[in-house]
């Protein structure tokens, strides 16, 4: 479980967070929502700590990540995973290397027991005879998974995942999205994803928050997104055509 | 920006590149790879560009003894002292400065743009640490090489151009570089090395480290890489000049 609470951010004059709190479950997928520049990355940079926040509180499982020191923090960080926007894989290691990565830099593991780990993860992610392969020569959607299966590889507790399935086609994102679901299940892990894709949030949204200019504006799960009251969502969510039909759908049933 | 802020953002990184490594072994590794991609693939340009500079060094000498009187043996002499005090490790750092310095600012900066180094931040590795103090020991382990290198290429360059144009006789070129032989130029020289290679793989990795923006940026920031340390490496020639020699 992540708690966060009265979270606020600004760079230079730009109050880029105003007072965000927020609960993200186990075992759940938490997701992130909002327009393009409304905070999201930020947000969730504030999270894992790559943003320094300007007032507020961060807790994970009630240990306070605000006031811990470097040292503490990289700790923690090793229960930490993290996909970003891009996949951020290291373009200088092969797609194994790449995965085994943070084994070798933290496990006390034999080379066999390393391998096996891999193996398991690539395997977990669908991937298969690309080991060897760098990552500029592999596709977008497999960057994604390679960079699922490297954040996963130390069994962390928590994963954060920035838009994972952004220039993504629309088959491929539902695989990813539920790829990261069923992870979060399985191993009961605290996953928060950011992102603006309805279908996303259709299909994996356990738990949301959206936020609107930098403001929480609404939190809840899918079943009742459709039907918010909210205008700032539903400006939002109706933006695609297709919801409002589904909402109208189910009002005529 | 402020030169003074700059100046306190390096020290900050490089406070940070010097802590404790996580995993030594990984570190070592990586140290390996520098000395192999920043150092062995130096040594063709540095052959190249001394033989030349041996050879017209060579030239300039003997064009300039007009007076008959003086021994053709200075001819080598002064080609020798010119690569030991100042061409071999101030003029090879500058041009080490672009080769080695702009390939450092440019990986750095690309991984920066691309998040890979928020990734090892996020995996709780020491990002600086890890990527900058493999490159600063390789940098600074194989610049003394390189420089005992081209002092040797830029002495047969010698060799080749003084007698095939007739300004010299072999004989007289390979006495002279043994004449008046001062040891102590070459260890000022190597302390020099080591501080240059120093500020070419730590300046350098500054302004990768921080980059902000995308590719653009990334171009900009080797640029001003490139200028920043060729002056520091001038500015830091005088000092040690000064006080050593
Ligand atoms: N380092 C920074 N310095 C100054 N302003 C920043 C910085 N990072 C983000 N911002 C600003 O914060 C706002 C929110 O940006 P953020 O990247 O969080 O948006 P986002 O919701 O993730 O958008 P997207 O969906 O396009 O990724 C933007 O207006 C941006 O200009
Ligand atoms: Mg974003």
């Amino acid at each position: 479980m992540i708690k966060i609470s009265n979270i606020y951010k600004s760079f230079e004059q730009k109050e880029v967070l105003k007072n965000i709190s927020m609960e993200f479950n186990k075992g759940e997928t938490n997701l992130i929502i909002g327009r393009s520049g409304s905070g999201k990355t930020v947000l969730l940079k504030s999270i894992v700590g790559l943003l320094e926040v300007d007032r507020g509180k961060i807790f994970y499982d009630d240990r306070d990540f605000t006031s811990m020191n470097l040292k503490l923090r990289k700790k923690l960080r090793q229960e930490m995973g993290m996909v970003f926007q891009g996949g951020a894989l290291f373009d200088s290691l092969t797609v194994e290397e790449n995965i085994r990565f943070p084994l070798d830099m933290f496990s006390m593991l034999s080379s066999a027991e390393k391998q096996k780990q891999v193996d398991f993860c690539l395997d977990r992610v669908n991937i298969s005879d690309a080991n060897k392969m760098f990552p500029s020569e592999i596709s977008g959607g497999m960057q994604k998974r390679v960079a699922i299966a490297r954040a996963i590889v130390l069994n962390p507790k928590y994963l954060f995942c920035d838009e994972p399935n952004s220039g993504l086609d629309p088959e491929t994102s539902i695989l990813i999205d539920e790829l990261v679901h069923q992870i979060t299940v399985d191993l009961q892990i605290t996953t928060i994803i950011n992102t603006h894709d309805m279908n996303s949030v259709m299909e994996i949204g356990d738990n949301i928050l959206f936020i609107s200019e930098g403001e929480m504006c609404w939190e809840g799960n899918r079943k009742e997104i459709l039907s918010t009251d909210n205008h700032k969502l539903q400006e939002f969510v109706f933006a695609n055509k297709q919801y409002q039909k589904i909402r109208d759908d189910k009002i005529n049933e | 920006m402020n030169i003074f802020n700059q100046a306190g953002k390096y020290f900050a990184l490089m406070a940070k590149v010097f802590s404790r490594p996580e995993r030594h072994s990984l570190y070592v590794r990586q140290t390996f790879n520098e000395i192999e991609n920043l150092g062995i693939k130096s040594v063709g340009i540095v052959a190249v560009i001394s033989v030349f500079m041996g050879g017209i060094m060579t030239l300039q000498v003997a064009y300039n003894m007009i007076n008959p009187l003086l021994p053709t043996t200075l001819i080598g002499l002064g080609n020798r002292d010119s690569l030991i005090l100042e061409f071999s490790s101030t003029i090879m750092g500058l041009i080490m400065a672009g080769k080695i310095g702009s390939n450092i600012t440019s990986e750095i900066g690309s991984m920066k743009v691309t998040q890979q180094i928020d990734s090892l931040e996020i995996m709780g590795v020491n990002s600086a640490g890890y990527l900058i103090l493999p490159k600063i020991i390789a940098v600074v382990l194989i610049f003394p090489l390189l420089y005992i290198l081209s002092v040797f290429f830029g002495i047969v360059g010698g060799l080749i151009v003084g007698p095939a144009v007739g300004a010299v006789s072999a004989a007289d070129y390979l006495s002279g570089i043994q004449f008046g032989f001062n040891p102590y130029y070459v260890t000022f020289s190597l302390i020099k090395c080591v501080v240059f290679g120093f500020l070419i793989a730590s300046i350098a990795a500054f302004f990768g480290y921080t980059v902000e923006g995308g590719a653009f940026d990334v171009g900009t920031a080797s640029t001003r890489a490139v200028v920043n340390t060729s002056i520091m490496i001038l500015v830091s020639d005088l000092i040690l000049t000064q006080l050593l020699l």
